[in-house]
């Protein structure tokens, strides 16, 4: 099949329509509006339904109506936009209610700008909203990922009955790349028992509320679910078993990150990335095969490096964890380079 | 209202004594059996006291989040077209939290039937001021009473008079007559969904005792007497109807 040109937005959208998504609710907000926009005339040619919000936070929450009814649903949104989000995010979970959340990461805390950033991955992946929660969180680094990861996105939010996120950003959103588009399937609403769609005399009716009104078994139910999705830690290793300094870099990052990873070979300095695709559960498997490994650098577009102290995490505290954070502009290969250098040159080699 | 009992609705026993919800939620039930919809019917409940109906109707139902009940409602109807869906919450989900809720579902017309509780306090959290707090009337955070120079008394209904919607009524929960009333619209509210003719809510005044600080027949009176001053009972839209 012919490859097409297609913004990442637009991807995500399009890949969402082909996994069987026919329900959208949402609000502009810069930089994800190209999916709101997509969908608004593509909904329309498949039958589905598309409702422009008077907020996110009804966007989040009629989407929480259309998930409990048994539909593929899906919104987006950044930055503040995304926050909103958290209120409908927190109740999916608990109502054990499977749903896509696209988050197309912007740049900064509160207002922030629409610059792309990485500044959301402790919101991302902490359980952003109020309670004990945590999601699955999918990091596409290109336009063929969005793509592909939609999918996957919607079979794990049914598998766990739990809402998936996808933590995109403003470069991979706005960025044109060539992609292969999976094939058109339908989602049957009637897949699961538990959706709501009127009691027949004699049944028990449907309740869709926090689960723990419900589950005798709450508390073991949760734990083991989380202890289940640790099994989905999914990621990218380049040239990391034999580095000696590893890099980890997700999103648009990752892709710069792997450029440094190219010229520092060429020059002889061993250096790797570990590109997690999925930031919850993190890849902590990932870093059993950096087995000559002196030290870990991430590179993020935030100025606190968010994700270091879960490589910290993952390798245990044995070896020095850095980051390279940037704001308003995105990483440099040759800066990581050096940095890793420095970094090498400190650990004595 | 029949003297037996919805079968589809089996309990109010979380209600206080001489609550509206009660009475409500044993109409929504004839309703539904009477409209025979009762297996199709989908509810949404806010949480707070108007949460206790999904432990006692037998009605798929799902508890929304305060003040989300509109847009969940709509997420059902657009994915279970021939569901009828109901949303049910009380006058702080409808006019303070969900306020733009409201307005926006019935600004697009979304072909759901809200019914709203207005007690004039949020009555799950004590009895705090709520939009529909009457001027003086004193409440868990106005101890003085409301001070109608700081604080308006919001009539939702009359904001949503002006929209092109299929049905928009209020009825008093109190006495044979403001029963009858409050059934009657309820069963035209869910025609007009039935009939695609869009957004229907109807408003029914209803007495908290507890939160009102007074016996059940005096909170009655203060809806009778005092609420219907500021909030007129009537039908005001009624899409291809008399009105
Ligand atoms: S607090 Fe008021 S509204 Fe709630 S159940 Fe008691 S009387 Fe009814």
């Amino acid at each position: 099949m012919a490859k097409e040109l297609m913004k990442g937005n637009e991807a995500l959208a399009e890949a969402a329509i082909r996994a069987g998504c026919r329900f959208y609710s949402g609000y502009p907000i810069t930089p994800q509006t190209e999916i709101l926009e997509y969908l608004s005339w593509r909904m329309d040619e498949v039958g589905g339904t598309f409702v422009q919000t008077e907020s996110e936070l009804a966007g989040i929450n009629m989407l929480l109506g259309a998930a409990a009814a048994g539909a593929r649903a899906l919104t987006s949104s950044a930055g503040p936009g995304f926050s909103l989000n958290q209120e409908g995010i927190s109740y999916l979970v608990a109502a054990d209610l499977p749903a896509v959340i696209i988050d197309v990461m912007r740049i900064g805390t509160g207002l922030g700008d629409i610059a792309q950033g990485q500044g959301d991955y402790w919101q991302l992946t902490r359980g952003g909203g109020h309670g004990d929660y945590r999601t699955i969180v999918l990091a596409p680094a290109s336009v063929q990922e969005n793509c592909d990861m939609m999918e996957t996105a919607f079979d794990l939010a049914e598998k766990y009955r739990h809402p998936v996120l996808i933590a995109s950003d403003a470069a991979i959103g706005q960025m044109a790349e060539g992609v292969n588009l999976p094939e058109l399937r339908e989602h049957n609403i009637d897949s699961f028992d538990w959706a709501v769609r009127g009691c027949r005399h004699g049944d028990a009716p449907r309740k869709i509320q926090n689960t723990y009104y419900t589950r005798p078994d709450y508390v073991e139910y949760l734990r083991d679910k989380y202890a289940a999705m640790d099994s989905e830690q999914r990621w990218e290793s380049y040239m990391a078993d034999d580095a000696d300094v590893v890099l980890v870099a997700y999103g648009i990052s990752s892709r710069v990150a792997k450029e440094a990873v190219n010229e520092a070979r060429a020059e002889g300095f061993r250096l790797g990335l570990i590109r997690p695709i999925t930031l919850w559960p993190f890849p902590n498997r990932a870093f059993e095969e950096c087995k000559n490994a002196k030290a870990y650098m991430t590179v993020e577009i935030n100025i606190l490096g968010q994700m270091a102290d879960d490589v910290r995490l993952a390798v245990r505290d044995t070896r020095p964890v850095d980051f390279y954070g940037t704001f308003f502009g995105l990483p440099e290969s040759d800066v990581i380079v050096e940095k890793a250098k420095a970094m090498l040159e400190k650990e004595g080699k | 209202m029949k003297l037996k009992a919805p079968e589809c609705v089996f309990s109010s026993a979380g209600f206080c004594p001489g609550c509206g919800h009660g009475l409500a939620s044993r109409l929504v039930g004839e309703t539904a059996e009477e409209l025979n919809i009762v297996e199709k019917l989908v509810t949404v409940v806010d949480v707070a006291c108007c949460s206790f109906n999904i432990d006692y109707w037998n009605f798929d139902t799902i508890m929304a989040a305060h003040g989300r009940d509109i847009p969940t409602a709509v997420g059902v109807k657009h994915v279970r077209p021939g569901c009828p869906v109901l949303a049910y919450m009380g006058d702080g989900a409808a006019y303070s939290i969900g306020m733009a809720e409201t307005i926006h579902a019935a600004l697009r017309n979304d072909p759901v039937t809200v019914i709203v509780i207005n007690n004039s306090v949020f009555g799950m959290t004590g009895g705090q001021m709520a939009p529909t707090t009457l001027p003086g009337e004193r409440t868990a955070t106005s101890p003085k009473g409301k001070d109608p120079a700081r604080y308006g008394t919001l009539s939702g209904v009359e904001l949503l008079k002006g929209m092109d919607i299929a049905y928009l009524a209020r009825a008093e929960l109190v006495g044979v007559g403001g029963m009858a009333k409050a059934k009657r619209y309820i069963k035209k509210a869910l025609e007009h969904q039935l009939n695609g003719d869009g957004f229907s809510l109807v408003e029914l005044l209803s007495p908290c005792p507890t939160n009102l600080n007074l016996p059940p027949v005096k909170a009655k009176q203060f809806v009778h007497e005092e609420m219907t001053k500021y909030f007129p009972l009537g039908e005001f839209i009624d899409k291809g109807g008399d009105k």
